[in-house]
């Protein structure tokens, strides 16, 4: 009993002394504690945050985003058109993959060819490869892309589509084909990149161990073609629940952290070993109605009309709602009140707008003009775990609401029950949130704002049936537009005429928060993503 | 015993049949997962393929008999969410909640027995009032809360164990084991001591009632007057007798630990089963979760076996028979 007791002892001792040691920030290891977890390693399974951003180490793009989601080039050197629905992209030379094969135009055409047909995938990346009706390689670093008419949003969307390598994978010559590529061979399984076999991609990182739930561990490759990103190994810990999240920070287990919940923020700021990034997402939250209905469901005493047809209402909720308060008191001053569906810096946003001021008087005559000089009741339908703080808001714009006589309900719900229902269109007025891959104006108006088309995919949030000629036109014109200062100018005048109409509310645009150790910095992305290269050491 | 056994089998195999019909219903009616899973930038078009290429346009009847058809193969669906064998992702996850639960049960059995024995042996002393009194703590103490109470003293404060995780692993058979590491039995701990806690307090009152029983009866003085040395008396046969209660609750918890570490696999990231299956649920991901009840349905079948099995070992007028049964 005794020896078993000394040896314990030891054992104790030993403990305390290796964690001593591991206190110290290694130099060439960073640990990062991810708050969502990438469903797998094959760039093509799930278009999904998670996955989008952890993938990025590994595999690279034609184009590329920088921190404000402006395109920059990727694998892709250059690009310009040919004629209107013709591109011609030049790709980077001396490019090798990680198995040690050059990067050519097949394997692009090899990828794009693969990425709408990834078996048992719940969520494809077709939607963007959609729009090409023919690939070619006139030579190995030239590559000319045909759509079926003008689309401007193909250097874009290109971003999205992870570069395999065709030879890795045992294809030959590929062919491109809208129906069936040829010379493809059999496609890998995603299992095949879990494992790490397929996973051959030209980023600056490759696989090491993809241990689910556990942890995803990544290598620097020494022989990328780009700057030599600041550590040797990277560990992405997925630690979705905020609290132990927090503590593995503090406890010196990770280095830095994403997402991290707002109550804890002033504890770390407090902390003189931690410190906390800040920057502007681009998700918006927002309030949407139900246009359809001539008794949208939860409305009631608003007579026998649709009370949300009427802009004056919507205008009136709209003028009853503070958006700072909003900000200030539930978001603790960690958002942005909103004005437009993007924020100001991006792309087809007007720099000029300015989110609109409290004023519950001018409210309450909007709504008497509007023949509800006593209100009416309704309900605010909203997610309760997936939003920052979304369940708060809500209530906060419930009570703000009752202010101008209009009685409102909060009706709370778990994600994956909110967003069935609001699919079956069951809410009369909602609130959600919104964030696109392409982060330009097109793509909060297209789904948001749009009449809904099943065949243009215009409008798929948009179940409510919001509809107004002009900003449809004005969308038409712009996304048949390939010059982008016009393009922007006419996304800005879309979105100006929506926000005028007050079509969607929105409030106010989420900021991600970083929390790292102060020897460390990192540049806030609007895209939420967090990406191990742009972690740099503090100066 | 073979009627026994086989009279057990069928039981079992109701009982799954049950319960996966139950489950894969109610999932059902949670809600359309294609919501969860689908990037919201997708289309209509896009979606509607998404749901075809889930088997989710199916009616729910049809989908209940394919399921049905291919787990009598051994196949319980595919996940929505990692494209991989439901079954193979638990088995992945496996190990890890296996020997949290495993070193839980024998911290829990290290601290309760010899703390209820020793509290029944001598119920004036004031020791017997601090085990009995901090067991009342121990199992009214909510999980959760211990947990990050004793992340926030070692892991935060003390900077002594790491917050969560599982360490470095070594591989023995083909299975992952952190046991074997000091990094890995440094991550063990807290998660370890936090599921045995409960445990032990519940295993020291059994022992603590069993052993105060047990002394009075027959048997007991009989041996006193035999002449019987006392640590004979109480390491051999009152031991023995009080197991018999311990090893029924022991094995009953086993499964509960096993099967629902969930909370303190959360609290400390430790990737386990539990933590796949709160996973899947949020995103209503159903054939891994009607797959991991079906795995621990079966589980729980076999623990309860083993316990009869273990109760004629330690009490040979057990006798397992098929009216017994």
């Amino acid at each position: 009993m005794r020896m078993i007791k000394q040896i314990a002892l030891a054992a104790l001792a030993a403990s305390f002394v290796a964690s001593a040691n591991g206190q110290e920030l290694k130099s060439q290891e960073l640990k990062i504690g991810l708050s969502a977890e990438p469903s797998a390693m094959d760039p093509h399974f799930h278009n999904l945050t998670p996955n989008n951003s952890l993938l990025k180490h590994i595999f690279e793009r034609l184009t590329d985003h920088d921190e404000n989601q402006l395109v920059k080039p990727g694998l892709a050197a250059s690009w310009h058109t040919i004629d209107d629905s013709t591109w011609e992209f030049k790709l980077r030379p001396g490019v090798k993959f990680t198995d040690g094969a050059d990067f050519t135009a097949n394997d692009v055409i090899y990828s794009f060819c693969r990425a709408p047909r990834v078996e048992n995938s719940p969520s494809s990346f077709a939607i963007y490869s959609r729009s090409i009706t023919d690939m070619t390689a006139p030579d190995p670093l030239t590559l000319i892309m045909r759509t079926a008419g003008p689309y401007p949003l193909l250097p874009t969307e290109v971003s999205t589509i992870a570069i395999l390598s065709a030879k890795a994978n045992g294809a030959g010559q590929v062919t491109f084909d809208r129906q069936e590529c040829k010379g493809v061979g059999v496609y890998p399984k995603t299992e095949a990149f879990n494992a790490g076999q397929a996973t051959v991609g030209t980023g600056p990182y490759k696989l090491v161990r993809f241990s689910k739930g556990d942890r995803i561990i990544l290598e620097r490759n020494d022989g990328y073609w780009g700057e030599k990103p600041p550590w040797q190994r990277v560990i992405f810990r997925p630690i979705t629940s905020a609290g132990p999240r927090v503590a593995a920070l503090l406890a010196g287990d990770v280095d830095l952290i994403e997402n991290v919940p707002n109550q804890d923020l002033e504890r770390i700021k407090a902390n003189p070993n931690y410190k906390v990034v800040q920057g502007l997402s681009a998700r918006v939250i927002y309030l949407h109605f139900d246009y359809i209905d001539d008794a949208p469901p939860g409305v009631a005493d608003a007579g026998s009309k649709n009370p949300f047809r009427d802009k004056r209402v919507r205008e009136a909720i709209s003028k009853a709602i503070d958006r700072d308060a909003i900000v200030a008191r539930i978001m603790g001053g960690v958002a942005l009140p909103a004005a437009e569906l993007l924020p100001p810096q991006m792309f087809g946003a007007n720099r000029d707008a300015k989110p609109a001021k409290a004023d519950p008087e001018g409210a309450k005559k909007l709504l008497a003009e509007a023949g509800y000089p006593n209100g009416f009741t309704l309900v605010l339908a909203t997610p309760n775990d997936r939003y920052v703080n979304d369940a708060q808001i809500a209530q906060a714009v419930a009570q703000m609401l009752a202010r101008i006589g209009l009685k409102v309900s909060v009706d709370a719900m778990t994600s994956s029950q909110f967003f069935a229902k609001r699919t079956k269109r069951d809410f009369g007025f909602w609130l959600a949130g919104w964030i696109s891959d392409t982060g330009d104006m097109s793509a909060q108006l297209k789904p948001l704002a749009a009449t809904p088309d099943r065949d243009k995919g215009w409008g798929t949030t948009n179940p409510g049936g919001y509809s107004n000629r002009e900003v449809d036109a004005l969308l038409e014109k712009a996304l048949g537009t390939i010059d982008d200062t016009k393009r922007a100018a006419l996304l800005a005048q879309a979105s100006r005429i929506a926000m005028a109409d007050y079509g969607v509310l929105p409030l106010h645009f989420e900021m991600t928060t970083w929390a790292m150790r102060k020897e460390l910095a990192y540049t806030p992305r609007v895209d939420q993503n967090t990406q191990a290269t742009m972690v740099n050491r503090a100066r | 015993m073979l009627a026994f056994l086989l009279r057990r089998l069928a039981q079992g195999l109701l009982v799954v049949a049950a319960m996966a019909t139950l489950v894969f219903v109610g999932v059902y009616a949670l809600g359309n997962p294609i919501d969860i899973l689908i990037s919201p930038q997708a289309d209509e078009l896009e979606r509607e393929q998404a749901i075809v290429r889930l088997g989710l346009d199916r009616p729910l009847w049809v989908q209940f008999a394919i399921f049905l058809k291919s787990a009598l193969r051994g196949d319980l669906g595919t996940s929505f969410v990692h494209g991989v064998p439901a079954v193979d992702l638990i088995l992945d996850r496996m190990p890890a909640t296996l020997e949290l639960a495993f070193v839980a049960l024998i911290l829990s059995i290290g601290i309760g027995i010899p703390a209820g024995l020793f509290a029944g042996l001598a119920p004036r002393s004031l020791s017997r009032r601090a085990i009995m009194t901090g067991s009342i703590l121990g199992f009214s103490v909510p999980n959760f809360w211990l947990g990050l109470m004793l992340i926030l003293l070692f892991a935060v404060e003390l900077k002594v164990l790491p917050a969560g995780g599982r360490g470095e692993t070594r591989t023995v058979f083909g299975i992952e084991l952190s046991l074997l590491t000091l990094d890995g039995l440094r991550h063990l701990i807290l998660p370890a001591l936090t599921l045995a806690i409960y445990k032990a307090s519940l295993i020291a009152r059994l022992a603590y009632a069993g052993t105060r029983e047990t002394l009075l009866q027959e048997f007991v003085r009989f041996a006193r007057a035999k002449g019987l040395s006392p640590r004979r008396i109480v390491g051999v046969h009152v031991l023995k007798t009080i197991m018999i209660p311990v090893v029924t609750v022991t094995g009953l918890e086993l499964g509960s630990m096993i099967g629902f570490a969930v909370v303190t696999e959360t609290v400390f990231a430790w990737p386990g089963m539990g933590k796949l299956l709160i996973d899947s649920i949020y995103r209503l991901d159903r054939p891994v979760i009607v797959a991991y009840l079906v795995i621990i349905v079966i589980m729980f079948v076999v623990i309860n076996f083993v316990v009869d099995v273990i109760y004629t070992l330690l009490d040979p007028r057990v006798r397992l028979s098929g009216q017994e049964a």
